[in-house]
């Protein structure tokens, strides 16, 4: 039987060790009425013939379509070294670090990737990643919560609309009171949201750059939202966190972000990382594994897993959250991406990103009826209007190679005509320009 | 051993993409930029050095034997690691599903997606699954947030959830996140009896949360009793399913009456850990359960064709931005088809058995506090050697001197100095016995010479760390502040 090596002879010792008969005695204690009442699992396959069948259904998925997509997930390059390091099967078969002696790798690992997130953000402290960024915000929200004792969350509508739908069903048990300030045009509707900010509101959650791709300073607001003694949290995407005006700088008390655009690949949704990190003054409310460091007997520099008095295995259910586990082998593969890359690679990225979108940005807007819809500064991702439905044109183009972008009418009720368009450093000047030829014969 | 940062030489090239032909002020007003991120600066060699030399200060599954009790760390095949690195299925973007008609393009994992589903129902005997959680501990908010949902539904007043001392502690937890009070039961004789239950299992309890085999690897004996109690106040019967190893082909939890259950998908189906995750928690509910479950489903056309179902009046919305964490169920999907039903069930049975073996041989020389057939794991107990001074944590320590992994220690709380074993079924007799032999060497070096054991480890890249200090100072980031 496959990766069972108990041949019948061992099988025969170790039931005459424990003194019964058969392997079923040892299962003589769930009673007959509560055995199966089918187990109607195939058969088991050869490994050969399982690597066929999952081939064949993995060539049913279109891989070839040159894509605009990104809604907040990114198809940047991985280099090749990132593979090979996080494959070593030292990481990828070792379990959370509960003996810190037996894995100072994984440790020093998360130790690394904590500086890392809480210098991108500009921030004191990372915690070692939860599951996604939607999962990340949902804790940021409820940090805020618990350390103002307040229900109120005023919500920018130019978050990702993915972050808001889960945040709604994380809440829908809590009693809290979610306000959504509309968008203005795509712009982060920065008077609206200040005006809203009272003595009950916990927290104001925005977003840089926004779901529209538009760039923000918000200081000025969260200068306010401190003044009603609310916290900041500001969602990121943390490749164009290399050059823009971190939340650190801006005053949020909390940034979030998801980490799957350095070092992920899109994999259909998952695994990703969600990257948290805040200010000291929230530490001991943020929610996760954090690695710490420390000395052993001799002196000599160590990690442990620490400032555990907040987690679910010793507080139970006056814990701070639930969550037990980090995405451990993602943060190590964000770590070594971005260790590859280095200051200049990944401003260089996040650069050729932003160049590539303004292009594609100037060719789109120069057909007649297309329009900017994100009005002021945008990085790699920007929304144009068009003369025409987003999800036609979409279908139309889907069938000539091309995804042109995501449409932004499937969250915004009114903004049907209205397409999200994204490039990364992997994105040609040929390809946009293909885009656009192919768009001006279509509209 | 130096961090990267410390590493770092200004100037020194790693990866770099091709050079911009314009700079990023070009676009954006110098106000919006940041100044550098200090981000290290390396060779592409000192990066690949760095990793490789902290990985080896790792004990993993594939190096050392791993018996960590509750954690199921089993050997998982390698070819499933090429399954998920497979392009059609790594270089899908999650939301090409979104767009009108793009169903077309992701025929293919949609189709896992939905197979996987109707494989764990079947394991589990549930009428269906949602593979959006991210994590065991996601599974069970995303149970209780059913719970709770089913309760709205029917207009029910429930206001708290019962968790067992025996339960996993995340179980608690859950509960009080999602917006429960939580009640506690005592276990007796390592169970749950009918008695202890009734007195805290009112109108108000919305569900039961039951780890079965319980954390003291016992099976609860009065199972069919409780059940019929609980569903007699319309609360609903949750099963922390991260013990699934033990009961593969021997119990499937629908069939046995629970409402919901999650699954530990890194633990029971093939998909390694990554040193803490990522994993992947799949959530199984009974019929009256599945209105609720997470936006949005895979469903079935009559021509074959697969589809997203966004239509869903009663749902909890959704848990994850997409359907979950697709790049590591792909890995226990292809598992499942490898061992399939037969393959399935001698894994619980070897699990079953290594562990009884174990919990035999090690009796003369440690307390079992609950010496009886356990399922896939068995706690025992250093009472005996810490009146010389050897607690659980030397045992454990002095374990890691002999290569092995420790087991969970000082879990679950009910036991003093407890010694939590897994020994799983991927691990042969030789490997079993040599653990084996080794403890027993260590309770005899516990009478004769203590300190030698407090002393532990001493093979490890590190001795034994202060975990006060790290709390007390909380260094945590690698820049003094």
């Amino acid at each position: 039987m496959p990766y069972v090596p108990h041949s019948p002879e061992e099988i025969r010792e170790m039931l005459d060790v424990i003194g019964v008969d058969s392997v079923e005695d040892l299962f003589a204690e769930i009673p007959t009425e509560l055995r199966p009442k089918s187990f109607a699992l195939p058969k088991g396959k050869s490994e050969m013939a399982v690597l066929q069948q999952l081939e064949e259904m993995a060539a049913k998925n279109t891989t070839d379509l040159t894509s605009f997509l990104g809604a907040g997930f990114y198809d940047h390059f991985i280099p090749t070294a990132v593979d090979a390091l996080s494959s070593r099967s030292e990481f990828y078969t070792a379990y959370t670090p509960y003996q810190p002696e037996s894995s100072q790798g994984t440790l020093q690992a998360i130790f690394e990737y904590q500086t890392a997130m809480a210098r991108l953000m500009g921030m004191d402290y990372a915690n070692a990643s939860v599951y996604d960024g939607g999962s990340a915000l949902y804790e940021a929200t409820l940090m805020a919560v618990r350390k103002t004792r307040r229900k109120k969350i005023i919500v920018s509508e130019a978050l990702n609309p993915i972050y808001r739908v889960m945040l709604d069903s994380y809440t829908t048990n809590l009693n809290l009171e979610l306000i959504t300030v509309p968008h203005n045009h795509g712009r982060t509707n920065v008077k609206s949201i200040t005006a809203a900010v009272d003595k009950d509101t916990a927290a104001v959650i925005v977003q840089n750059p926004n779901f529209f791709g538009s760039v923000n300073d918000f200081t000025e607001m969260f200068e306010k939202v401190h003044e009603h003694k609310a916290l900041a949290i500001m969602s990121t995407y943390p490749v164009m966190q290399s050059v823009l005006k971190t939340p650190g700088q801006m005053g949020a008390d909390i940034a979030i972000g998801d980490g799957q655009s350095i070092g992920q690949p899109l994999s259909f949704g998952g695994p990703y990382l969600g990257i948290m990190t805040c200010t000291k003054a929230l530490v001991r409310q943020m929610p996760g594994r954090i690695a710490g460091r420390t000395e052993d007997e001799d002196g000599k520099t160590g990690y442990v897993l620490t400032i555990q008095a907040r987690e679910q295995h010793i507080r139970r259910q006056k814990a701070t959250s639930n969550i037990c586990s980090n995405q451990a082998l993602c943060a190590l593969r964000t770590l070594i991406h971005l260790c590859l890359l280095g200051e200049e690679g990944l401003r260089r990225t996040a650069t050729l990103s932003v160049e590539r979108a303004h292009y594609a940005a100037e060719r789109l807007t120069a057909i007649d009826g297309v329009e900017m819809f994100t009005k002021g500064p945008f990085g790699n991702e920007f929304a144009v209007s068009l003369p025409v439905n987003a999800f036609e044109v979409i279908d139309k183009l889907t069938e000539r190679g091309i995804i042109p972008g995501f449409p932004v009418g499937r969250y915004y009720e009114g903004f049907e005509n209205v397409l999200l368009v994204a490039c990364t450093e992997k994105t040609t000047e040929e390809q946009i320009g293909i885009f656009a030829e192919i768009l001006r014969g279509t509209i | 051993m130096k961090t990267v940062f410390e590493k770092s030489v200004p100037g020194r090239e790693g990866c770099w993409p091709e050079e911009p032909k314009t700079k990023i002020e070009d676009f954006i007003p110098t106000e919006l930029l940041r100044e550098e991120a200090g981000m290290p600066s390396l060779s592409e060699l000192d990066v690949v050095r760095h990793f490789t030399l902290l990985s080896q200060k790792n004990f993993g599954v594939d190096s050392n034997f791993y018996p960590l009790g509750s954690c199921t760390m089993k050997y998982n095949p390698k070819f499933t690691e090429v399954v998920a690195a497979m392009p059609g299925f790594a270089k899908l973007h999650p939301v090409i599903s979104q767009l009108k008609g793009a169903g077309r393009h992701c025929q293919g994992a949609l189709e896992v997606i939905h197979e996987t589903e109707s494989l764990l129902s079947e394991l589990t005997g549930m009428a269906a699954f949602t593979m959006h959680p991210m994590a065991g501990a996601h599974g069970e908010l995303t149970g209780v947030m059913l719970m709770a949902a089913y309760h709205r539904d029917k207009g029910n007043k429930k206001t708290k959830i019962v968790c067992p001392d025996s339960a996993h502690g995340t179980n608690p937890a859950s509960a009080a996140v999602a917006g429960y009070d939580v009640v506690s039961v005592e276990s007796k004789d390592g169970i749950i009896t009918p008695e202890a239950l009734a007195e805290v299992l009112d109108d108000e309890v919305a569900g039961v949360m039951m780890t079965c085999p319980n954390t003291l690897g016992l099976f609860e004996t009065h199972l069919q009793e409780l059940v019929e109690m609980i569903h007699e106040k319309d609360a609903l019967l949750y099963y922390d399913g991260a013990n699934m190893n033990a009961i593969m082909g021997k119990l499937r939890v629908g069939d046995a009456g629970f409402d919901i259950v999650h699954l530990n998908l890194h633990k029971t189906l093939g998909t390694p850990h990554g040193g803490g995750g990522p994993g992947s928690g799949p959530v199984g509910v009974s019929e009256r359960v599945k209105p609720f479950l997470p936006i949005s489903r895979v469903e079935k056309l009559e021509d074959g064709q697969y589809y997203l179902d966004y239509d869903a009046p009663k749902s909890i919305g959704y848990v994850a931005p997409f359907y979950g964490n697709f790049g590591v169920y792909l890995k226990a999907y292809a598992y499942m088809l490898r061992l399939g039903r037969e393959g399935l069930t001698r894994a619980t049975e070897g699990a079953v058995l290594s562990a009884n073996y174990m919990r035999k041989r090690l009796e003369n020389h440690y307390e079992i506090p609950y010496n009886r057939i356990c399922m896939h794991e068995f706690v025992a107990s250093a009472v005996e050697q810490a009146k010389n001074g050897v607690r659980a944590l030397d045992v454990a320590k002095a374990l890691l001197d002999k290569g092995h992994h420790a087991p969970t220690i000082y879990f679950p709380l009910i036991v003093k100095e407890c010694l939590m074993i897994e020994p799983t079924e991927t691990e042969n007799k030789e490997t079993i016995d040599l653990f084996i032999d080794d403890l027993i060497e260590i309770a005899e070096m516990a009478e004769k010479n203590p300190e030698a054991l407090q002393a532990a480890p001493l093979t490890t890249s590190v001795k034994r760390l202060d975990e006060t200090k790290a709390a007390r100072s909380m260094v945590i980031t690698d820049d003094i502040k």
